[in-house]
C-alpha cells in the first residue's frame, strides 16, 4: 500500500493501525511478556550459533575429562558427561534440535489445522460433520503406540518425528479454529462478502483465517511448550533423536540416570527447558492479554 | 422490463419447533431509477424477501416461486451463478455499518477485492475507481481513508464506505436493508440524501427497507406495506402517506411522530404484537390487532386486489371509518 495516491494536502501520510499493531504496542507493555521474549531470545539465539563458535564439538570425546563439573579451567562450562563430552555444546544443540522440532510440528499442525477447522466451519453441514468425526477418531487412536509403530516400521528418524508430532497437534488446532469459524461465519461483515460476491475459497482466507488468528497465537504459545515437552518424552523413552546427535529429552534422561554422581548433567539442561517453557507461557499470557484487552 | 421481478415467492425455515413461514407468496418488481420501499415490523418478511434475492438464507431457510433478475431465474442458482450478479449487477447495503466491514483489512482492500473480483481490475486501477466513488459518497480525504481500518472510521463514515462498496461495480439494483437504524439522526439524514443523488445519478433501482417511515417518505417512489409476510397494502408514496387503506399502514402512520402536530394528538401504538409465524390467525392475519375487523376477517383471508391505478390492498373494509 506504500505506492497509494497521497492526500492533496501535505498531511502526514497516515498508515491505519491495525488491530494486530494495537495489540503488539499493548504486548510491549507488558514487562513479563517483554522481559520472557528476551530471555527467550536469547536462548534461541545461543543454541542457533552457540554450536559453531563454542570451543568444543558437540560429538568430540575427552577421555581424560569424564564425567567432570563444570570447570571453567578446561573450558567445560556445563562439565562433561559420562563419555567424556562437552555438556555446555551438548546442551545447546539439544535445544536446537528442541525449538527446530516445536517449530517444525507446529507449523505443520498450524497449516494443515487452520485449513481443515476454518473448511469444517464455514463449509458446515454433512461436510463438516464428517471431518470432524475424523478428527474425533484420530484423537482416540493411542498416540504413543502409533508414535512408536512409525518408529518400528520407518526407523528412528527426524524428520518422522516432526511428521508424528504435527500429525497430533494439528488436531486441537483445528477444533479451536472450527469453533471460532463458527462463530464469524454468521457475522455480519463475512454475510457482507458473500453479498458482495467474493467466492468461498477467497471469504476463508481473507475474511475468516486472519479473523481468527487472535486465539490462534495463544493457542501457538501453547503448542510449541507441549512439542518439547513431548519430544523430550519420546526422546526419554528412546524413541526421539538418535546419538549422537542429541536433544533437551535425550539430555534429561541421561543425566536422570546419573542423578546421585553427576547432578549437573540433569541440571542444566533441565533448567534450559524450564526456562523455554516458563517464556512460552509467559508470551502465551502477555498475547492473550495484549489481544484481548477487556477481559482480563 | 423490470430490474428485478418476484413473483409468488414464499420463503419458509424449518426449526425445531416446525416450519416458519417468513414471506407467504408475494410479487413485487422494481424498474430501473426507481425507488421502492418496503416496510414492516421486525419479523414482517421484508429482509427474507431480499435475503432469498441475494443468496443469503440461512442454511435452514427454503425459498420457493420465481426470482427474476433482468429476466434471468436467479432463485435456486448455486452460489458460483450466483457471484457473477451479486456484488455486481445487484448489490446490497448491510443494517449495521459497525459490524459489516472486515475488522482487519484496509478499507482500500475490502473496496478494492470488489473490483478485482467482477471487473477484473488490476490493483492500480481498481485503488483509483475505490478512491473516485469514496469521494462520490463525500468521504472527505478518500486516499487517506483507503489506508485505515474499519475501526478507525465514524459509524456515518463506515456506512458511507459501504454505500461505495455497493455502487462500485455500478449496479442495476441496489438493496439496502435498514440503511439508517444503526446511525445517529443528523448522519442519518446525509446518508439518505447522499443515496437520493446517487440514485438520480447513477439511475440504479432502489430497494429501501425499513421499519422507518421518515425515511421512506423522503427516499421512495413506491411504498410496499407487508404484514406477516404478505402484502397489505401498496402504492405510490404520497397518497399512501395521505390516504392509507390498511388499517396496519394507518397504525404505522399514527405511531410516527409528526412536527407538523407536535402537542395536538398523543402518539397511538399498533396494540399487540406480531403474530407468532407459525400459528398465523385464520382469515386476515392482522385482525387480532385490527379496530375494523369483522366477522368477515376471521373466515376469509383477504386478496390484494387494485383499488386504484398503482394501488392496491389486502382489506375487506372498503372505508377506514371509525366503528362504534
Amino acid at each position: 500500500m506504500t505506492n497509494g495516491t497521497q492526500a492533496p494536502d501535505m498531511a502526514p501520510p497516515v498508515r491505519g493501525r491495525s488491530l494486530w499493531q494495537d495489540a503488539l504496542r499493548r504486548l510491549s507493555h507488558n514487562r513479563a511478556a517483554v522481559a520472557a521474549v528476551v530471555v527467550l531470545a536469547l536462548v534461541v539465539l545461543l543454541a542457533v550459533v552457540g554450536p559453531w563458535i563454542a570451543p568444543h564439538a558437540y560429538d568430540e570425546l575427552y577421555f581424560d575429562h569424564v564425567a567432570i563439573g563444570p570447570d571453567l579451567d578446561a573450558g567445560f562450562l556445563f562439565g562433561t558427561d559420562t563419555v567424556g563430552r562437552d555438556l555446555f555444546v551438548r546442551t545447546l544443540m539439544g535445544a536446537r534440535i528442541s525449538i527446530l522440532v516445536a517449530l517444525a510440528a507446529t507449523s505443520v499442525s498450524l497449516l494443515i489445522g487452520i485449513l481443515y477447522g476454518a473448511i469444517a466451519g464455514f463449509v458446515g453441514g454433512r461436510v463438516d460433520n464428517l471431518m470432524m468425526r475424523f478428527v474425533d477418531i484420530m484423537y482416540a487412536l493411542p498416540f504413543m503406540f502409533f508414535v512408536i509403530i512409525l518408529m518400528v516400521v520407518f526407523g528412528r528418524n527426524i524428520v518422522l518425528m516432526f511428521l508424528a508430532l504435527g500429525a497430533v497437534e494439528w488436531l486441537t488446532m483445528a477444533r479451536i479454529v472450527r469453533g471460532q469459524t463458527l462463530t464469524l461465519k454468521n457475522r455480519e461483515f463475512v454475510e457482507a462478502a458473500v453479498a458482495s460476491g467474493v467466492t468461498r475459497p477467497r471469504i476463508i482466507l481473507r475474511h475468516i483465517i486472519p479473523n481468527l488468528l487472535g486465539p490462534v497465537a495463544v493457542y501457538i504459545t501453547l503448542t510449541i511448550p507441549q512439542v518439547i515437552l513431548v519430544e523430550s518424552f519420546l526422546s526419554f523413552l528412546g524413541l526421539g533423536v538418535q546419538e549422537p546427535l542429541t536433544s533437551l529429552g535425550v539430555l534429561i534422561s541421561e543425566g536422570a540416570d546419573e542423578m546421585e554422581t553427576a547432578p549437573w548433567m540433569l541440571i542444566f539442561p533441565a533448567t534450559v527447558l524450564a526456562t523455554m517453557l516458563f517464556c512460552f507461557n509467559f508470551i502465551g499470557d502477555g498475547v492473550r492479554d495484549a489481544l484481548d484487552p477487556k477481559d482480563r | 422490463m423490470a430490474v428485478i421481478d418476484i413473483r409468488n415467492l414464499e420463503v419458509g425455515f424449518d426449526t425445531p419447533e416446525g416450519k416458519v413461514q417468513a414471506v407467504n407468496g408475494i410479487n413485487l418488481s422494481v424498474d430501473r431509477g426507481e425507488c421502492i420501499g418496503i416496510v414492516g415490523e421486525s419479523g414482517s418478511g421484508k429482509s427474507q424477501t431480499f435475503m432469498a434475492a441475494m443468496g443469503l438464507l440461512a442454511r435452514n431457510g427454503t425459498a420457493r416461486g420465481e426470482i427474476l433478475f433482468q429476466g434471468e431465474q436467479i432463485l435456486g442458482l448455486g452460489s458460483r451463478a450466483l457471484n457473477r450478479i451479486r456484488g455486481n449487477a445487484m448489490s446490497m447495503i448491510f443494517q449495521d455499518p459497525m459490524t459489516a466491514l472486515t475488522p482487519h483489512l484496509r478499507i482500500g482492500d475490502q473496496l478494492t477485492e470488489v473490483l478485482t473480483t467482477h471487473k477484473g481490475l488490476g490493483k492500480r486501477a481498481a485503488a483509483a475507481r475505490a478512491v473516485a466513488m469514496l469521494e462520490q459518497v463525500r468521504i472527505p480525504e478518500p486516499a487517506r481513508r483507503m489506508r485505515q481500518y474499519p475501526h478507525e472510521l465514524s459509524g456515518g463514515m463506515r456506512q458511507r464506505v459501504m454505500i461505495a462498496m455497493a455502487l462500485l461495480c455500478e449496479p442495476e439494483l441496489l438493496i439496502a436493508d435498514e440503511p439508517t437504524t444503526a446511525l445517529d439522526v443528523t448522519v442519518q439524514a446525509q446518508v439518505l440524501s447522499l443515496m437520493r443523488d446517487l440514485k438520480d445519478r447513477l439511475n440504479t433501482a432502489l430497494v429501501l427497507i425499513t421499519h422507518d417511515l421518515g425515511v421512506v417518505a423522503g427516499l421512495a417512489d413506491r411504498v410496499m406495506v407487508m404484514y406477516a409476510g404478505l402484502v397489505v397494502e401498496e402504492g405510490p408514496v404520497e397518497t399512501i402517506f395521505t390516504d392509507p387503506r390498511h388499517p396496519y399502514t394507518q397504525g404505522l402512520l399514527n405511531s410516527m411522530p409528526r412536527i407538523d402536530r407536535a402537542g395536538e394528538e398523543r402518539l397511538t401504538a399498533i396494540p399487540g404484537q406480531p403474530p407468532n409465524l407459525q400459528r398465523l390467525p385464520s382469515g386476515c392475519a392482522f385482525r387480532p390487532r385490527c379496530a375494523y375487523a369483522f366477522e368477515r376477517c376471521e373466515q376469509e383471508r383477504p386478496e390484494l386486489e387494485d383499488i386504484a391505478p398503482g394501488r392496491r390492498k389486502a382489506c375487506h373494509r372498503e372505508r377506514l371509518e371509525a366503528v362504534s
